[in-house]
């Protein structure tokens, strides 16, 4: 095994083991460097990444020109090459952008220009009665439509996970509960300083640390950018509603509103929001009572069948947003540091690319590469529909989650091994346990049996 | 093919399955997903089941236990979870020996209810642990599972005293119960025994505004009369507010009550495709297990019947609609057999002084003054001749 962590020089240390660092962690980690990623949080995939609305974006409505648009356009392409490798899911829907009134259709000729402008050259644009056609479940007042073939949903929780457990099975190194509290560099070597006042050594350090990434940034210099978190509530409608879209519905986009979009979940349940809402707040979203009704409310208008539906859950997520529109993404050579900050709204997809580019700084700045000649590739435990279920094997063991049919396996085999789950919401997002439309009502005492000697803090003596 | 084929073993499909056996059917299959029979009782270690339909007054899990022994003759195959209802009766289902699709002549659909959690209630705030439905709770409490010490409970149904109950059993001291209606909905004296008897304040006109506390909770504000405050607590439990576990019969496309939330059936327990059936509480929020179970033997006959000699058609059904201050009143569908009287349940949305009328077309077949709570049953009857050549049926709540 290694040598004490503290006599340990690391080649880079990651710090945030969220979608974007699970990926980078990944891509050094392939190219043989020696990496240590370091999370606050009990377990990975707890910042901004665990509550998106997860699609898989061509980057047709990116700004051309802009790095976001580069890593989106990358980082599509890297996820449908090593998906299945990984066994990550791929629902292709393809995406509307649907018009409601005369205003909105006018703009639809532009938004079509921009997607050719990004390379995203099947885009059309479309008439109210194709719209009505592909999507019959709309209400009234559709006037025009744009079809995006490539749009296509993914499992957020599934692809940050395998980032991450292909980076450990393939000799990086994780630290969950630590926090990054300062560093110091001295002659070409950083000394992270953890919460608890252990010291993390490496040669290079990445900065992939979300809505906290000005707060980290500010360990290496004063930060270029400030994060205003921008949160986003969700309603999550019960599986029979996934029938009543086909594609992601997706607003117009307006200077004034931020409209609001459908899609399917890779989990077989309906989507409706989010919202776009600044916070000071860099941990905690909260959902509002107010904001939630009225969501239902325009789902109810754009798919009025949802009104049938019996909602699932409600829940909100920070978007890392700093007061420039475009990812922050640069090389410190002097510092020996790489900020990739400000990665607000298409992280998930970005993520593969932005790890791409991170590699490439670090070629061009900081060292040589030595790629794993052979690296393993974990097949990640399927949550999706889309691929077969544990549930649906023989020989399966018992179902523990019924609304979910999560087997006493899923949840032994997410409980332990080198990523078990380091909290109950890790534990759900690995499984799918409790989030189902009981939220527990059938499952929670068994769940605990398993999962309460693992996890800390769920259960008194 | 098999005659019939019941999902879910909880009082309603166990009564139904000793019913067929009975009457001499050999090959009844009887599904449930857990791995043990006896549906929700199973569940409620405290005293006051088995009244109505076996005599007794027993725990829960002894009457589940009584009536898994009653129902011997039926194959019952735990571990099996059915995961799709198609027409005509044909259910695909997953067990450890895979998934496979059971053929039946009749399907009894007995899923039974559960309770709203925190998600769709659509209450604001944060999202730690420390937040489930009675229901959860007191399974883990018979397990010895502590999640909390000071919870507060939400909402005063019956199983909201029966959570007061199984938390102080558990050693769990709520802080408060809250009530967002003037007086709580279970009815008296509930309130004086947890106030009195388990120190527990009731507080009624009382809106739960907001969740605190990161990973676990730390707190709720509540609104009383305006006024806000905070209340510590660590744990919250959601209480009452039943729905059907109707998610199969939803996915299957089977016509689906609003107001019941369960599947719309006529007086023979017949839903929209006449293959299946439904008893217990997938047809209403919560009844006691001695409804469900009387249920269960009601849709059991109906069942044979139709197996038998057959049933009237279901095309002829005359549709219930309801108005007013009702939330709901089932069979929602009416076929005329023969001149027996036929049974309707329903309940009240709200609390509500008034008069209660029963319309066939447009003639007033009763009407009565009545008081009602929204937890009270209403039972009506309507004679077989006020339906002959009508094609409509209204119970209105004005
Ligand atoms: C409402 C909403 C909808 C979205 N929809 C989509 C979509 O459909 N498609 C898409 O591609 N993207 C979408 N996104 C964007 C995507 O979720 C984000 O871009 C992405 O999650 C950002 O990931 P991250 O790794 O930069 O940040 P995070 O996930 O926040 O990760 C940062 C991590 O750093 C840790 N950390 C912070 N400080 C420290 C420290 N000092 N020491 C140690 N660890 C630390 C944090 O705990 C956190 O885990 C959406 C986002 C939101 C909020
Ligand atoms: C906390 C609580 C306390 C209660 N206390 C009392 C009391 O003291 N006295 C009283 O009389 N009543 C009480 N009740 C009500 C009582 O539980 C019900 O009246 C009774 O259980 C209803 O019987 P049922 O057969 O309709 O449904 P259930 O008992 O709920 O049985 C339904 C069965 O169907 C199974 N099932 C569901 N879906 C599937 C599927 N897809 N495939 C296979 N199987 C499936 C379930 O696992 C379950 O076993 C209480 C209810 C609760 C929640």
């Amino acid at each position: 095994m290694s040598s004490p962590e503290a006599d340990r020089i690391h080649d880079i240390a990651i710090i945030g083991a969220g979608v974007v660092g699970c990926a980078v962690f990944r891509e050094f980690v392939l190219a043989g460097r020696d990496c240590v990623l370091i999370e606050r949080d009990a377990d990975i995939i707890s910042g901004a990444s665990k509550a998106n609305s997860a699609i898989l974006h061509t980057g047709f409505d990116a700004t051309p020109g802009t790095v976001e648009a580069a890593c989106v356009r990358d980082g599509y392409r890297r996820y449908r090459e090593i998906r299945e490798r990984l066994n990550l899911p791929l629902l292709e829907t393809g995406a509307l952008v649907v018009a409601w009134n005369e205003e909105q259709r006018a703009s639809l000729t532009g938004i079509v220009a921009q997607a050719h402008a990004n390379g995203v050259s099947d885009v059309i644009e479309i008439s109210a009665e194709a719209v009505r056609s592909r999507e019959p479940g709309l209400g009234t007042g559709v006037y025009g439509g744009v079809w995006i073939p490539g749009e296509a949903v993914i499992d957020p929780w599934s692809a940050p996970l395998g980032y991450a457990l292909q980076g450990v099975l393939n000799g990086g190194s994780l630290h969950r509960n630590t926090e990054i509290a300062s560093g110091s560099l001295d002659r070409d070597i950083w000394a992270l300083q953890t919460a608890t006042g252990t010291t993390i050594r490496t040669h290079v350090v990445i900065n992939c640390a979300g809505n906290y990434g000005d707060l980290v940034e500010a360990i290496a210099r004063p930060s270029p950018f400030s994060i205003t978190p921008r949160k986003g509530q969700f309603l999550v409608y019960d599986k029979p509603a996934y029938d009543l879209i086909h594609a992601i519905i997706l607003p117009v986009p307006t200077s004034r509103t931020k409209g609001i979009v459908m899609t399917r979940t890779a989990y077989g349940n309906l989507l409706v929001g989010p919202t776009a809402e600044d916070q000071a707040e860099r941990q905690i979203a909260t959902v509002e009572d107010t904001t939630l009704e009225a969501l239902a409310e325009a789902g109810r208008r754009m798919l009025p069948r949802l009104a049938d539906v019996p909602i699932t859950t409600a829940y909100a997520g920070l978007r890392p947003a700093t007061e420039f529109k475009d990812y922050q993404i640069e090389a410190l050579p002097a510092r020996r540091w790489i900020t990739i900050g400000g990665i607000r709204s298409t992280g998930l997809t970005g993520s593969l690319g932005i790890a791409k580019l991170a590699l490439d700084l670090y070629v061009a700045h900081f060292g040589k590469l030595s790629p794993l000649d052979e690296p393993i590739w974990p097949r990640v435990p399927n949550l999706t529909e889309e691929l077969p279920r544990p549930s649906a094997q023989p020989g399966r063991s018992e179902i523990i989650c019924h609304c979910e049919l999560v087997t006493r396996d899923e949840i032994l085999s997410a409980l332990d091994g080198p990523l078990a789950a380091g909290s109950i919401g890790g534990l759900r997002r690995r499984t799918r346990c409790m989030m189902g439309r009981c939220q527990g009502f059938y499952c929670s005492r068994r769940v605990l049996e398993l999962a309460a000697a693992k996890i800390p803090g769920l259960l008194h003596a | 093919m098999r005659s019939v084929t019941i999902i879910g073993a909880g009082p309603a499909g166990l009564s139904a399955a000793r019913v067929l056996v009975a009457a001499g059917l050999r090959d009844v299959l009887l599904l449930e997903r857990n791995p043990e029979a006896g549906g929700l009782p199973r569940f409620c270690d405290h005293l006051g089941w088995g009244v109505l339909d076996l005599h007794r007054f027993w725990r829960g899990p002894r009457y589940a236990r009584e009536l898994v022994t009653r129902a011997a003759g039926a194959e019952i195959r735990t571990n099996t979870t059915v995961t799709a209802m198609a027409a005509g009766g044909s259910l695909h289902v997953s067990s450890p020996d895979g998934p496979a699709v059971i053929e039946s002549r009749a399907v009894l659909i007995a899923t039974g209810i559960r309770e709203t959690p925190r998600g769709p209630r659509l209450v604001s705030g944060t999202r730690p642990w420390g937040v489930m439905t009675t229901g959860a709770f007191q399974e883990m409490a018979q397990a010895r599972q502590i999640p909390f010490r000071s919870p507060v409970i939400i909402g005063t149904e019956l199983v909201a005293f029966s959570a007061i109950m199984t938390a102080r059993h558990a050693g769990i001291s709520p802080v408060a119960m809250i009530e967002v209606n003037p007086r709580i909905t279970a009815r008296r004296p509930g309130d004086l025994i947890a106030r009195h008897v388990f120190s527990v304040p009731v507080l009624t006109d009382t809106r739960l505004v907001t969740i605190k506390g990161v990973d676990r909770v730390e707190g709720i504000v509540v609104e009383q009369q305006g006024q806000r405050r905070e209340i510590t607590c660590d744990g919250i439990i959601f209480s009452g507010a039943f729905v059907p576990e109707a998610f199969l019969a939803r996915a299957s496309g089977l016509a689906i009550d609003p107001g019941s939330g369960g599947p719309v059936i006529d007086n023979f327990y017949r839903c929209s495709d006449p293959s299946y059936f439904a008893a217990g509480n997938i047809l209403r929020p919560v009844e006691h297990s001695g409804m469900a179970a009387r249920e269960g033997v009601l849709a059991a006959g109906a069942i044979l019947q139709a197996l038998g000699a057959g049933l009237p058609r279901p095309d002829a059904a005359i549709p219930v609609s309801i108005g007013g201050a009702m939330r709901y009143a089932y069979p929602q569908r009416l076929v005329l057999a023969d001149d027996k009287p036929l049974g309707l349940f329903g309940r009240a949305r709200i609390a509500h002084q008034g008069r209660l009328r029963v319309l066939c077309d447009d003639a007033v077949i009763a009407s009565r003054p009545i008081t009602i709570l929204p937890e009270r049953r209403l039972a009506i009857t309507i004679a077989a001749r006020d339906l002959v050549g009508r094609s409509a049926v209204s119970i209105l709540l004005d």
